[in-house]
């Protein structure tokens, strides 16, 4: 079944939204009505028709889009695309996996011909049709890594395991929530989360590490996080603050509907065969409040969630200037109904 | 969420016997399709089914991590230790299923390193074979050194040669060589990583040598599978699940969990892992502690357990499964 994907964009004029279908299928992080930090890790399994977990590696409407306004960021700053010397291998290992999750989930769109070493792939939404030397660098236009990831949708950080850690030592990093790959670049797990809140305190970070260290081929994980930006702009990088930092003062009661968005990152963890790194893709998902309200219970919910949110968090979210404003808008769509479990709509 | 493997029905495709202790095995899938790549160092664990006993034992892949059409693993007979080897040996034929995990790597290369320098004794040569396959393919700087009893005892020391001529260097006990380690641990270029994989004593030797000469822990990896020992046998609580059970001479405490319909997880079942370990509501006796994954003080402690290697001798033991 093929996808219509859209024309818009994620900068200047925005015209970026959402079909209503897929409202419906977007991944509202929240199975109650508080929100605090929990080790929320489960299987990465493939979930239910219509819903972003129908495939691994999720493709949808955004697609050609978001790959033009990748493009526009690399070529403002390539060090937002970066493999430390011996993340090659793992380079090779991660275009591997996206080609064979793409051409198997969504053959209209993608296909992989694989004759020994000499593979053909065949991106049909961005007009692509390569054949190369799986393995040799000079056969590709890019290093395998950003070649692949020039074609994926969603952040791709590739981590090194040695010495009992995780080490930030290759990435793709356009459409992040304020945090830098040059600068995270060589740490490992325990430096790169050291500006989180609370959560080191409860020995999160440790039991986190333990989790991921295990993790095993075939076995991929998932867990959601969150955060919320104004205008829908998936740069939201600390070398462009000046650009987007300021977009948090422009929030009034009249454009809340249309300039908040809810973001979240769905944050997958698959172990590499070769390399044996790991790969986190961090899939971001935008919906503009006024979106979400038409999900009356998520509607509810994020009410109750955004105005009970812990200070420290709402404050490291970047939320505070605008808070008050979005949760005065919201209860307008909050009758105080009580709402079901789970995240799906009603 | 508990970490673990998916698991692979593989049929015996070939048994060739290397020398008087040594077979090798070769799997490929039982629906024919293609194995998942590795990386040199990775291990898989073999499900055993031997009548009501089962056994599952970890071996390193040794084929090269590049041949997804059938795994090797090679087996040395240990005829004083708990029948995994010996079933091996004389049960597993070619034609037969059997159920193994995905492939774990607890052995990784750095592929920081600018050299490997590799350091073998006996059997400890199976992870060696697929790393060295992995490096040879990738243009990677490798040096092996390889000590065995005999050249009839070498195993795979002729294919090594042949494969790596002067990169590998193999002595033979008999003819009373030795392994130069001071020398090679004083002359690599910066940037070397040192592996070992060996008999217990090799690997705290070499720890040793390299520790004194100033390398960083970093930069020295070692694969110490400790195959669980047979003793004697004992009976446990477990308090969670409300079950007594038995612990034969030469089951593991692991394996007679297992038994019982408990599942704790594992990865390696050789004690270096940490994902079986166990925490001790109370005891009365002497624990056997056999791991490697618990610290001295954890060890002294009596408030853990790994139930894959370690055993106990006394009058009760009650742990939290």
């Amino acid at each position: 079944m093929g996808i219509n994907f859209r024309q818009e964009t994620f900068r200047d004029d925005y015209t970026f939204r959402n079909s209503p279908e897929f409202v419906r299928r977007f991944p509202f992080p929240f199975h109650e009505d508080a929100y605090m930090y929990a080790v929320n890790i489960e299987p990465h399994v493939q979930g239910p028709k219509g819903t972003v977990f129908e495939n691994l590696i999720d493709v949808d409407e955004h697609y050609v889009s978001e790959m033009r306004d990748r493009a526009i960021v690399l070529a403002e700053d390539p060090l937002r695309c970066q493999s430390l010397p011996h993340m090659t291998l793992a380079g090779w290992d991660l275009l591997e996996l996206l080609m064979t999750e793409k051409a198997n989930s969504y053959p209209d769109h993608f296909s992989l011909t694989r004759e020994g070493d000499r593979w053909r792939w065949i991106n049909r939404p961005l007009g692509i049709d390569d054949t190369f030397t799986f393995g040799d660098l000079s056969t590709l236009p890019y290093g395998p890594m950003e070649y692949i990831t020039r074609q994926s949708q969603g952040d791709f950080c590739i981590l090194d395991q040695r010495d009992g850690n995780l080490w930030m030592d290759a990435g793709m990093v356009t459409t992040q929530a304020d945090w830098s790959l040059d600068f995270d670049i060589g740490m490992n797990f325990f430096e790169w989360h050291a500006p989180v809140p609370l959560a080191h305190e409860k020995g999160i970070f440790t039991r986190a590490l333990k989790f991921l260290t295990n993790i095993q081929q075939g076995k991929p994980a998932r867990r959601l996080n969150w955060t919320m930006t104004i205008n829908p702009r998936l740069d939201t990088s600390p070398e462009n603050y000046h650009k987007w930092g300021t977009d948090r003062a422009t929030v009034t009661p009249e454009n809340v509907g249309d300039k908040v968005h809810l973001r979240v990152e769905l944050q997958s963890f698959w172990r590499l065969p070769r390399s044996n790194a790991l790969v986190f893709p961090i899939r971001c998902y935008l919906i503009k409040m006024d979106e979400l309200v038409t999900v009356s219970k998520w509607a509810r919910r994020f009410h109750r969630v955004l105005r009970d949110l812990p200070i420290e968090l709402a404050e490291y979210k970047g939320l505070t200037r605008y808070r008050p404003t979005v949760i005065e808008w919201l209860s307008k769509y909050d009758d105080g109904a009580p709402t079901s479990p789970g995240f799906a709509p009603d | 969420m508990s970490a673990g493997t998916t698991k692979l029905n593989v049929t015996v495709t070939d048994v060739v016997t290397v020398n008087e202790l040594v077979k090798r095995f070769h799997f490929e899938r039982t629906d024919g399709g293609d194995l998942p790549t590795f990386s040199g160092g990775a291990h898989v664990v073999v499900e055993m089914r031997d009548g009501d006993k089962s056994r599952l034992n970890p071996y390193s892949l040794m084929s090269s991590p590049h041949n997804t059409r059938d795994y090797t693993i090679s087996v040395r007979r240990d005829d004083s230790g708990r029948g995994g080897s010996l079933f091996m040996h004389n049960r597993v034929k070619r034609g037969m299923e059997m159920v193994i995990s995905y492939p774990v790597n607890l052995f990784s290369l750095d592929l920081r390193a600018k050299k490997h320098l590799l350091v073998a004794g006996g059997i400890g040569i199976t992870p060696f074979m697929a790393q060295t396959a992995q490096l040879a393919g990738e243009g990677g700087n490798f040096e092996l050194h390889y000590t065995c009893r005999t050249p009839a005892l070498g195993t795979y020391a002729d294919v090594l040669r042949d494969r790596y001529g002067k990169r590998v260097n193999v002595y033979y006990d008999d003819a009373n060589e030795r392994l130069p380690l001071e020398r090679l641990l004083t002359s690599q270029p910066l940037g070397t990583h040192l592996y070992v994989c060996g008999p217990a004593g090799m690997i705290r030797w070499v720890r040793e040598t390299a520790a004194a000469h100033g390398w960083p822990d970093e930069t020295v990896h070692y694969e110490h599978f400790a195959a669980p020992q047979p003793g004697l046998p004992f009976d446990v609580t477990l308090a969670l699940s409300k079950k007594q059970i038995h612990v034969g001479e030469e089951q593991s405490l692991l394996e007679a969990m297992e038994a019982a319909g408990i599942d704790p997880p594992y990865l390696c079942r050789g004690g270096v892992c940490g994902q079986c370990e166990t925490n001790v509501v109370s005891y009365d006796g002497t624990f056997r502690h056999n791991d490697h994954w618990l610290t001295e003080a954890e060890h002294c402690s009596g408030k853990k357990i790994m139930p894959c290697v370690s055993r106990f001798e006394g009058k009760s033991l009650v742990l939290e499964r």
